[in-house]
């Protein structure tokens, strides 16, 4: 061990921030897809899940009498955006985890002592990955969907859902990652991930339109952030994409596709500014 | 002029005081030790020197930078090597230093040149593109170290570099790090083992109670102490009646400056006397009290004696104490954050 140290003699001096900022949200996102192709069991599983969901709860209610649901849609056909949109939903509130484990494991500290420009590199690296996985997701389901017969969507309603999922896996991963950040443990996270799992599920359009719920149900449905990401992946399979028309009849007036995206779009940003402090802990 | 100076730092994890106005001046290119026991408030100090947490009240001044202001430039002047090595499985240690240079925004080009120099340098090639999961203790830690250089920091701060480790993996650490104050940088190692103090530092604090209570160079401190040292037992297990008694007898002997019982080593008592010209006397003074001498050994001040006499008990001693005190599931949540 002879050899000088100092060989390259300029310490880098400070860069663009912008730049500086790809530069760590590159390296952090490596790692994440890194992790995933030498353990793809999760990516596996994640897909087969929804497709399980899929096949067993459209043929739960394959008998059920036509015109039943607003439109005369087939319940397979109803249920194809309530799964997509619950997928990538569950898929964002765990993205906190990872992050949760490195926070135990002692490796976050690296990351927390290396001059990152902006810790929201985090949050972006977790949110590029996570929606790579949802839209992965999304196309097995469409892609199984469509075997059923329960249609497709075409190339325009494909980047109204990438667009609509890309809203809510922010939204959702930007939440767990501030939860991951404030909660004491991984035990903690996981209660919480089981709790707001299933509710969120249910007391939305995903399985049932908003006309078949007690109206107190029906007014969480039509606030709950998932029904706002649903309509529009629906409307996409109902035909000519018409974003402009009413799609959610909600208890407090109707609401135009648009208005969904916006109110995601609104969800979004509130929640990313709302978890910077908790990324900035103590320190900036 | 300063690489690192802290200004009475406070730090309470609930009702545990971590730092009790701790002060410390790291002077430039100096290696600087800093040693006691576990718990004393060394990772903590190491931790706010690093700005993962922030201390209750003082200042932080890192490289001429008030760490609590602008934390973020501080991390760009500074390595650090933590104590437990995190490391992603997964990740070969060459994707690991690869992510690391990226979060320090070294540019493609450099980052490529610096890691293959670092890899030669730490003796790496054989086994960096293998998956950390399968590294030994001191893989990792020369993974670590690398990383922590691979920013080429002005200072470098390192918490205890080589606990667990076998003496080759120690003894390259060593240096290696020798080698790097040579070339001018300024580190800063915790440490609770007094021949790594002895053998690298040239500057060094004892730490307990979350305060400094001796600072120096070894040979200082060794110097300011004085005297020769004899350790006495007039039986192999004594009692504090005892020792007592001998204490009050000795205490008196011409050439006899100071005599401190150690409750830890069986009661035996720890004498300072100005030299060996003292033995004959205080064998003396036992006969002449049908005292026997179970062991009576002589030497020179150690490093050990610095910290005897600074905090009233021996380093193992202030160790096996702590252990004992030590509440672990605190700690591995304060190491959280």
């Amino acid at each position: 061990m002879t050899k000088s140290l100092i060989e390259i003699d300029s310490l880098p001096s400070e860069g663009w921030p912008f730049s500086e900022i790809i530069q760590e949200t590159n390296a952090l996102t490596r790692r994440l897809f890194l992790q995933l192709m030498r353990r793809p069991s999760t990516l596996l599983a994640g897909i087969l899940q929804p497709l399980i969901w899929l096949v067993l709860f459209g043929a739960l209610f394959s008998k059920a009498p036509d015109g039943l649901l607003p439109g005369g849609t087939s319940y397979g056909r109803f249920l194809g955006a309530g799964v997509i949109v619950f997928t990538a939903f569950s898929g964002a509130l765990n993205a906190g985890l990872p992050v949760m484990f490195d926070r135990e494991f002692g490796f976050l500290n690296r990351l927390l002592v290396a001059p990152l420009r902006s810790r929201k590199s985090i949050v972006f690296a977790s949110v590029i990955y996570i929606t790579t996985i949802s839209l992965l997701q999304s196309l097995a389901i469409m892609w199984t969907a469509s075997l059923l017969g329960y249609g497709w969507p075409g190339l325009g309603g494909l980047l109204l859902v990438s667009f609509t999922l890309l809203l809510l896996v922010f939204a959702v991963t930007a939440l767990s990652l501030g939860l991951a950040f404030a909660l004491p443990g991984h035990i903690e996270l996981i209660a919480v991930i089981f709790v707001a799992n299933l509710p969120f599920l249910f007391a939305s359009t995903a399985l049932a339109p908003i006309s078949f719920m007690p109206s107190w149900l029906g007014w969480l449905a039509a606030l709950n952030p998932l029904t706002f990401a649903i309509e529009p992946i629906r409307a996409a399979y109902a035909g000519p994409i018409d974003l402009g028309i009413v799609l959610l009849h909600a208890p407090y007036g109707e609401v135009s596709g648009y208005g969904c995206l916006f109110v995601l779009l609104i969800l979004t940003v509130g929640l990313f500014f709302l978890i910077s402090p908790l990324l900035n802990r103590k320190l900036a | 002029m300063f690489a690192i100076e802290l200004q009475k730092l406070m730090k309470s994890y609930g009702s545990v005081k971590a730092l009790n106005g701790l002060t410390l001046n790291v002077p430039e290119g100096s290696l600087y030790g800093l040693l006691g026991p576990n718990g004393a408030g060394k990772t903590s100090t190491l931790r706010i020197i690093c700005t993962l947490i922030a201390p209750d009240s003082g200042k932080v001044t890192v490289a001429g930078i008030n760490a609590l202001v602008n934390p973020r430039k501080v991390r760009r002047e500074l390595g650090y090597v933590a104590q437990e090595v995190a490391i992603d499985k997964i990740l070969t240690g060459r994707e690991l230093l690869n992510l690391q240079g990226d979060l320090y925004h070294l540019p493609q080009r450099d980052k490529g040149k610096r890691i293959s120099e670092l890899i030669g340098l730490l003796d790496m090639g054989d086994w960096i593109d293998r998956r950390c999961g399968s590294y030994s203790g001191g893989m990792r830690r020369r993974v670590d170290l690398a990383s922590g250089l691979l920013h080429q920091p002005k200072i470098l701060v390192l918490d205890e570099p080589t606990v667990g480790l076998d003496i080759e993996s120690r003894s390259a650490i060593w240096e290696l790090l020798l080698q790097l104050k040579d070339q001018g940088t300024t580190l800063l190692l915790s440490s609770h083992y007094l021949e790594e103090v002895e053998t690298l530092a040239d500057q060094m604090a004892i730490i307990d109670d979350g305060k400094v209570i001796a600072e120096g160079s070894p040979d200082e401190l060794k110097r300011a102490l004085g005297g020769d040292r004899v350790t006495l037992k007039v039986r192999e297990f004594s009692n504090a009646r005892e020792s007592e008694k001998v204490k009050e007898l000795l205490v008196n002997v011409d050439g006899v400056r100071q005599v401190v019982i150690n409750r830890a080593q069986g009661f035996s008592l720890n004498l300072v006397v100005d030299n060996q010209g003292s033995l004959p006397l205080l064998k003396e003074k036992l006969a002449q009290n049908n005292l026997q001498i179970f062991a009576m050994t002589h030497s020179l001040p150690s490093l050990d004696d610095v910290y005897l006499q600074a905090t009233g008990r021996t380093l193992l001693d202030a160790e096996l104490e702590m252990t004992a005190s030590r509440d672990l599931r605190k700690e591995s949540k304060k190491s959280m954050r």
